[in-house]
């Protein structure tokens, strides 16, 4: 459905977006990950045709979004980070200007009003000012705008932003249930979000992709691996020594340093091999007590930040 | 392109901006005309239209100054570039609308010949040849605010761009005197006003005409291209 190929967007010597391609299917709920910066939004406003890029190509439903712009933007519907509105305008006036504007046919429109309308629940609301509504109202009449003329794309920026935990479960709920329907593209910088909507992730860091997969296997890939914390009385070097004599230890790295001659380590190990016992063992044996060990399960959010910074693991 | 003209031209009608616009300049049109009847002036709606164009000078960039600019700062420039619409149609639907308040306004003048009618004889050819130039004079003013709107997201600003340009048309004539040859001719040739005083005069030439569409139709132009170029900036 969208085929995005070597996108490059540059301003001035800085990078926005870097050198990405992904494809998405029809269908297909995928999400965009990255913090703040990262280029999500630009990336989506050359999607949607807003700004364009320095090259690369972006084809949507086989139609180049430089070649044939019209075509392009008639299949999708945009609901950037800020909601696009009218505020001196009543809710139903700007759904009625925005379909007007997307050209679509008056008998149609008049069918699938109601049903947006209810669909984003904004129907007791419809007479009222944009303005007087709250940011949730606001940002569903902003998703109302994006539904209109049932576009095959949806591009979702943010779309969670500012609103309260009862309404994120909702608006997911709401994205979810489109899902079956459109084909969505969705930033957002909240892990948790990723996992509960999409099919597929793709993170993104300083313009590049860091990572595109499922979010099961995101979590699989990087969790082949047993990960434990473990604080250890003892000077550095002998207890680096030590644990990475054992038999498993993969990665060892100091997480912390409590006071002299006290660590934290970051152990990951096989996970086919329990560690635990010989490290005790080993330790107990050089005299280095173990103060604290804990398994440290590898979250979306650690898969994130491991993806998305630049310091490496010190490999042992 | 219908619909951002309906929904500007409603919203200008919705804000106190076109109502306080329109009184204000009757209320200046009606001054002025009041001094040319107790004159006793011949010629009263010529020289009333022709220092009508001079009000515009001050009304137009306040009509004009939200038309594009607050689009830009509300986001729901977002919404407009990225429907189906094309820049040009939606450029010219904002035209249009500010273009229709302009025309309300002129109008509302009308009261003036129409007394004039009712109780004199006045040049009925002579009224009719200024408000055309009139309303001609408005169109290339009034795209010339919306060129201006178009450069900034902050309507003060674009106010005031507006108010310089449309002062830099209007003094054309002015400038010129600088220069002489080439030039001198270059700018009489630009000057708006010469033209639009052939209009007072009674003469409907139809160069004037086109020279008016065409100023009209570049700076509407232009406001395509300055939107346009946003979209492939590079910084």
């Amino acid at each position: 459905m969208i085929e995005i190929q070597n996108l490059t967007k540059e301003y001035g010597k800085i990078k926005a977006v870097d050198n990405i391609s992904f494809s998405v299917e029809k269908g297909e709920i995928l999400g965009f990950l990255g913090p703040n910066g990262a280029g999500k939004t630009t990336t989506m406003n050359i999607l949607t045709g807003y700004i364009s890029s320095t090259s690369g190509t972006v084809k949507v439903a086989g139609y180049d979004i430089l070649e044939n712009p019209v075509e392009v933007k008639k299949r999708i519907g945009y609901l950037p980070e800020l909601p696009p509105l009218y505020l001196d305008m009543t809710v139903e006036e700007f759904l009625n200007f925005c379909a007007n504007l997307k050209a679509v046919p008056a008998k149609k429109w008049k069918s699938e009003k109601q049903d947006i309308m209810e669909l984003v629940k904004i129907s007791h609301v419809k007479h009222r000012l944009i303005k007087n509504l709250s940011k949730g109202y606001k940002q569903r009449v902003g998703l109302a705008q994006a539904l209109i003329g049932t576009p095959d794309v949806l591009i979702l920026d943010e779309p969670t932003v500012g609103l309260d935990p009862k309404q994120i479960i909702e608006i997911r709920k709401l994205i979810k249930a489109l899902g079956k329907n459109h084909t969505i593209i969705l930033s957002t910088h909240i892990l948790p979000e990723v996992s509960a909507v999409c099919d597929r992730v793709v993170i993104i860091n300083k313009g590049r992709i860091a990572a595109i997969d499922t979010p099961e296997n995101l979590s699989k890939m990087l969790s082949d691996f047993s990960r434990f914390m473990v604080t250890i009385a003892g000077p550095e070097n002998k207890v680096r020594n030590a644990l990475s004599e054992i038999y498993g230890v993969k990665y060892l790295e100091v997480s912390n340093r409590i006071k002299e001659d006290e660590f934290s380590y970051i152990i990951e190990a096989d996970k086919d091999v329990d560690v635990r016992k010989p490290m005790f063992n080993k330790l107990a044996q050089l005299g280095f007590p173990i103060l604290e060990l804990r398994s440290l399960n590898l979250s979306l959010e650690e898969i994130f930040i491991q993806l998305t910074t630049t310091e490496e693991m010190e490999v042992q | 392109m219908l619909a951002i003209w309906k929904r500007d031209f409603k919203s200008y009608f919705n804000s106190p901006i076109a109502y306080v616009l329109i009184g204000l300049f009757m209320f200046l049109s009606s001054y002025f005309f009041n001094n040319y009847l107790s004159y006793g002036s011949s010629d009263v709606t010529s020289s009333l239209v022709s220092d009508m164009s001079f009000l515009l000078l001050f009304v137009i960039p306040i009509l004009t100054m939200k038309s594009i600019a607050e689009d830009k700062k509300n986001g729901t420039e977002v919404l407009l570039l990225t429907s189906p619409a094309r820049v040009t149609e939606i450029v010219m639907g904002k035209f249009l609308a500010l273009y229709s308040v302009f025309l309300i306004m002129t109008g509302f003048t009308l009261i003036f010949p129409i007394i004039l009618i009712v109780f004199g004889g006045p040049d009925l050819a002579l009224i009719l040849s200024s408000y055309l130039g009139f309303i001609l004079y408005g169109a290339v003013f009034v795209a010339v605010g919306l060129f201006a709107s178009s450069l900034t997201e902050n309507q003060i600003v674009a106010a005031i761009i507006g108010f310089v340009g449309l002062f830099v048309l209007y003094t054309i004539k002015f400038l010129a005197s600088f220069f002489s040859g080439f030039m001198y001719d270059v700018f009489t040739w630009l000057s708006i006003n010469d033209r639009y005083t052939d209009f007072m005069n009674g003469i409907i030439d139809i160069t004037s005409i086109v020279f008016m569409i065409s100023l009209a139709a570049i700076f509407i132009y232009l406001t395509v291209r300055v939107i346009e170029r946003k979209r492939w900036s590079q910084g």
